[in-house]
Order: C-alpha cells, then structure tokens, then sequence
C-alpha cells in the first residue's frame, strides 16, 4: 500500500515541478504548484510527519499559493505569460543541460552513499514521532531561539514587503471629486437646507455619484 | 519504502527547479522555481528524520518553510514595486537596481 502511494505521490511531485517550468502562462505554473505541494504533503505523511504535512497544506498550498495568485492576477498584463521573445536556443540547451548534470551528480552520490540507512525503511520511532505536541516541545525547548528567530525574521519580512509595495507621492487629493457624506444619502430633498443651496446650480442627486462628471 | 527513493524524488525536483531558474525570465516563475529547490530540500530532511527517527529534520524543515515564505514575501513585494513602476517583468532587462 505505502509502495503504491510512494509511486502515485512521486510522480505527482515530478510532473507538478515539471508543470511549474515548463507551462508559458505564470497563473498554470502557480496551479501547477499547488499540484506539486498536495503531493509533496502526501509524501511527509508516508515519512510519518503528520505535523509538517498539515502545515504544507495550509500555510504553502493555501496561504502562500493564494499570494501567488493575487500578484499574478494584479500583474498579468501583456508581460505574464510569454515574456517577449524567449530565450535564445544555446542559453535554453545549457540550462537544460546543467539541470540535467545536476540530477546525475545528485543521483551518484545517492547510489555511491555509504549510508546503510539509505536502503532500510528508517530507524525505530517513538509513539509521538512528527506529532504536533512532540514538535511544539522540541521548538520550544531545543530550538527555542530558532523560533524567536524565525518569528522576527517573518516581522521583518511583512515590514518591508509592505515598504517595498507601498503607493509612493503619498495619496493624490483631487479637489474636484466630491466627497460623499453620509447624509447626502439621508437628508430629506426639498428641505431647505444649506447643502441644497450650495449644490443649487443643478438638480440634486441623491446619490451624490454622477456629480462628479459635471 | 526505502529511503533513498525518497531522496530520489527530491534530487529529480530539485534538478527540475534549477533548470527553471535558469530556462525562464519572468520573475514569478522563477520565484516558483526557488519554491521547488526549497520543497525538494525540505524532502531530503525529513527522509533523513525518518531515517534517523528523529524529530529535528522535521523541525528544520518547518524553518525552512518560514524561510520560503518570507522569501515570497519580499520578491512579490519587489515585482509589485516593478509593476507599479511600468518596468518590464523579466529579469533579462532588469539591469540597474537604483530606483
């Protein structure tokens, strides 16, 4: 059973990671991803990381993806997708052709290992392996200032996207627009108040909307 | 299953990324591309927590995960900047980093 879901999991991850580089529009590449992720987490399961499956899924699948896909949409103008012109042939080849070398390099020193280890099903566990509770008491004891550091470095990261993605010349004030009040919405009409004086050039609009065309 | 299938499938993804980063130009791909070399690693540790039952590899690969999303983070931050600006989003004619 573990060999059948290794296969359908394993291949969900390749093809998924194959997705992502090879599909030309970047919104397929993201979804592509998802795919990737899903398997990957199936994947941790099998390696009997309950904890770190659950957070692939919700923090990577769901938030991070989810990131993804607004930027994509907010940008996808004509430059998603097909960025121009491709790279040239000989650049494409010698990409591929590294990537290639890479995957053999790794491969060698996998087969080559003298690990014993690699070929077994992995050593005895506890009963509370990968669980969250036996996590959370390694976090919080043995990585203790990991954690704090980790949780600064995501304070320091929220800061400057947002100072990096910030609207910069402050926000333009147009005089001429309007600006819509409550109580141009609830004021009775034909009343006789200042604001219908005020606004006494044209016939009054409820809604206050359509005047800023005039 | 064995472990070293595994590692297998983490070398082969982490290959896959590689080439994408290098193969593609617009920038979110490529930041797509980081993502898989980071998950491919992230494999790779918890096959060897597994191996060595020991709860770690899992922890270091939560870390990584923090990492990766700060990593996000920042980059779409950068692209949105781009964005905003008219700069064309591809990496090939991003060539002076002064604003």
């Amino acid at each position: 059973m573990a060999e059948v879901l290794f296969f359908i999991a394993g291949l969900g991850a390749i093809a998924g990671a194959i997705g992502v580089v090879s599909l030309r529009n970047a919104f397929y590449s993201v979804l592509a991803l998802v795919c990737h992720l899903l398997s990957l987490a199936a994947l941790f399961l099998l390696l009997r990381a309950q904890f770190v499956a659950a957070a692939q899924v919700i923090v990577y699948a769901g938030a991070v993806m989810v990131l993804y896909v607004f930027v994509v949409s907010y940008v996808s103008e004509p430059f998603v997708g097909g960025v121009g012109p491709d790279r040239s042939r000989f650049a494409r080849l010698t990409g591929y052709a590294f990537a290639a070398l890479l995957a053999a390099e790794l491969m060698i020193a996998i087969l080559g290992s003298g690990l014993q280890a690699i070929d077994g099903d992995g050593a005895q566990y506890d009963p509370g392996f990968g669980t969250p509770g036996e996590i959370g008491k390694l976090l919080l004891t043995k990585f203790l200032f990991v954690f704090e550091a980790a949780s600064f470095l995501l304070l320091m990261a929220a800061v400057g996207a947002v100072v990096l993605a910030r609207r910069r010349g402050g926000v333009v004030e147009d005089a001429d627009v309007p600006v819509l009040s409550v109580m141009d919405i609830i004021r009775d009409e034909n009343a006789g108040s200042m604001a219908e004086s005020v606004h006494a050039g044209g016939p009054r609009n409820t809604t206050g909307l359509e005047r800023r065309d005039s | 299953m064995a472990i070293g299938w595994y590692l297998a499938v983490s070398a082969i993804v982490f290959a896959i990324g590689a080439g994408g980063v290098m193969t593609r130009r617009n920038p979110l791909v490529i930041l797509l591309c980081l993502e898989l070399m980071l998950n491919a690693a992230n494999l790779a540790l918890i096959a060897f927590s597994r191996m060595h039952g020991n709860g770690d590899g899992q922890v270091f690969a939560i870390i990584v995960m923090v990492v990766a999303a700060c990593e996000v983070t920042v980059g779409l931050g950068v692209i949105v900047a781009m964005h905003r600006r008219g700069v064309p989003i591809d990496v090939d004619e991003l060539r002076e980093l002064h604003g």
